[in-house]
């Protein structure tokens, strides 16, 4: 409908790609230089070789696979719970799908790259790609690696096609609207939408499909990251509890990096007409649920472990609790549990401020959660002369920043180009005609009346 | 051979447009509704409707599991490596690979299915008309028989005719 709301909604919308800040530029350039250094970084870790690094004998994993845990853990924000809430149809995802599936895209992309920056001489990486090759060497299927390798491209494919699939017709509104080369560019992204009713069928539907099938992807990719744990005989490794624990604790970080990627959003780009505080509230919600079901599984863990009272397994157990790693281990239970339960249990803590201090905090808590996975287990292993130590050395941590650099830059980047909020969803959202529409159809709006 | 359309501010409008059409003898399949957004609350929304996009995207994951039965079962027998005590075809890891790969077929597959059927990425210029970005309802018919009872029906409905 041409009415004068939807032509403020794409004026809005479209105003960040239209206008640019000098703002825009000082954080492009900032964001840019970090992700430089972290690039040379890399080169000058891959001249001098793996020793630059702090991980030795018996720690091979620690700072670079608790970073790849953790991003594909962040990934689970976007599409997981766009698919879900599309399927059942809520209402007021409307403008926090697009912003969500641009967290999986992003987060994937730089948590699949630690893999291969861990392997020391990345160029040899295809050595894992199964294809006939002249070396008769295939890839080992009974291999978690060749599993990670499986999982992690098909959720990417279907991921960034999950996010594309959605931004035709609004490729299709900016072709429209420019001129010169953007038109170009977008009328390419377009393919040549044009709106007909079949076209917005077969999209929908689509769409339906994606999402019913993207959902037992995100779920079995972080399975499978956790069975590059699980499988190994490792203490506090070998659960069968890895996978649903790894899981949820995706989703709860997947949840934390969402509500601060659109409190970021609203802040710096003014929408705050469309991602309202109930978006936050709900969203709060969902977060405080998914604390509460960290704290189960740290529970059932540690329980499970103290009351077996295997040697090997209790070395690890103490070392955590009150041995060496225990500050990081009460921090991270703090950030995990206390102060997210504090804030968001309360309905008036439970504001947009409240929503990002306790997403903060999760993000916080959930890294050290990885790398209190990784860590301790290796360096503590069932015979007590293999034990080690691990500290980072200044090429891990300026990775692991410029990792951070990269997501935010991207985020930013793909803000300036793509509206960040689906113009043509939020546009169906408001049915002018609702008494047309049958009842069946109604989208639940959970908590709308609040905003 | 030309197109012809009318352009309305809103669906109700649209719909006396397609119902006038309908009227004059035009066809459900010759009718193009053109919108920037989805119509499904009004009638004319319906239209064609519907689609093959489950079976193909069914027959797609069936592709892939089978290729990854084929992937894996044939790589294990050509290059057989002895790991932990397993068999040389392990079925439950291999499992993993097969969920995976079903998974990637029917997603491809719903994609491409999309783009074949939703008449995505062709290189004519079909009937269109940019004036739909600012809201407007696109009702025509491209290549009428009757051009006369098209621009008739157009007219009722309350646009003016546009003949391209």
């Amino acid at each position: 409908m041409s009415h004068p709301a939807h032509e403020r909604l794409t004026v809005d919308l479209l105003r960040p790609l239209e206008q640019t800040s000098w703002r825009f530029y000082l954080l492009v350039a900032f964001l840019g230089s970090i992700v430089a250094m972290g690039l040379g970084t890399w080169l000058y870790q891959m001249y001098m070789g793996f020793g630059m690094t702090g991980i030795n004998m018996p720690v091979y994993w620690a700072f670079y696979i608790t970073n790849f845990v953790f991003w594909i853990g962040i990934s689970h924000a976007g599409t997981l719970i766009s698919a879900i809430l599309r399927l059942v149809n809520a209402g007021w995802r409307r403008p926090v799908t697009r912003c969500a599936e641009v967290i999986t895209a992003f987060a994937l992309m730089i948590g699949a790259m630690f893999p291969i920056i861990h392997l020391g001489r990345p160029w040899l990486f295809f050595w894992l790609v199964p294809y006939p090759n002249q070396r008769l060497i295939w890839p080992n299927f009974r291999s978690p690696l060749v599993w990670d390798f499986f999982a992690i491209s098909t959720y990417l494919t279907g991921s960034l096609l999950f996010l594309f699939l959605p931004m035709i017709p609004d490729f299709a509104l900016i072709r429209d609207r420019a001129t010169g080369f953007r038109r170009r560019a977008y009328g390419l992204l377009s393919l040549g939408w044009r709106g007909t009713t079949t076209q917005w069928h077969r999209l929908e539907t689509a769409m339906q499909i994606m999402a019913i099938a993207i959902i037992p992807v995100a779920v079995s990719v972080h399975t499978i990251v956790s069975f590059d744990f699980s499988m190994a005989p490792v203490p506090m490794w070998h659960s069968t509890m890895f996978g649903p624990y790894f899981v949820a604790g995706a989703i709860f970080s997947g949840i934390a990096g969402l509500i601060i990627a659109m409190a970021s959003l609203r802040k710096f780009l003014h929408l705050e007409r469309y991602l309202h505080p109930v978006h936050f509230e709900n969203l709060g919600k969902l977060l405080l649920m998914m604390s509460l079901l960290w704290g189960y599984f740290i529970f059932a863990e540690r329980l499970t472990t103290w009351f077996g009272n295997d040697v090997g397994e209790m070395n690890v157990f103490y070392v955590t609790q009150r041995g060496s790693f225990s500050p990081l281990y009460w921090t991270m239970v703090v950030c995990n549990l206390v102060i997210p339960f504090t804030i968001l249990a309360l309905r008036w803590l439970r504001t947009i401020a409240g929503c990002v201090v306790a997403s903060f905090s999760v993000c916080i808590g959930m890294w050290l959660e990885r790398f209190l996975i990784v860590v301790p287990s290796l360096s503590h292993k069932y015979l007590p002369y293999s034990w080690g130590h691990y500290r980072p050395r200044p090429v891990e941590i300026m990775i692991t920043v410029a990792t951070f650099a990269a997501m935010t830059l991207l985020y930013t980047l793909f803000s300036k180009f793509v509206p960040i909020i689906s113009i043509w969803e939020l546009k169906a959202g408001d049915h002018p005609s609702s008494e047309l529409y049958p009842a069946a159809m109604h989208e639940h709006s959970l908590g709308e009346t609040r905003a | 051979m030309s197109a012809v359309y009318g352009l309305y501010e809103d669906g109700d409008a649209a719909q006396i447009a397609v119902d006038a059409l309908r009227a004059g003898g035009v066809y459900d399949n010759e009718i193009v509704v053109i919108s920037s957004e989805p119509m499904e609350d009004y009638e004319f929304g319906a239209i064609d409707h519907r689609s093959r996009l489950w079976y193909v995207a069914s027959a797609g994951g069936v592709l892939g599991c089978a290729g990854a039965v084929w992937l894996t079962r044939f790589t294990e027998i050509a290059w057989p490596l002895s790991t932990g005590n397993m068999p040389i075809v392990a079925w439950w890891p291999n499992l993993i690979v097969v969920f995976e790969l079903t998974m990637l077929g029917a997603i491809l597959s719903t994609v491409a299915a999309l783009v074949v059927t939703g008449g995505l990425a062709r290189r004519v210029p079909p009937l269109y008309d940019p004036a739909i970005s600012t809201g407007k309802i696109l009702v025509g018919v491209d290549s009428p028989r009757d051009r006369a009872a098209v621009e008739r029906a157009i007219l009722s409905a309350g646009s003016p005719v546009v003949v391209r």
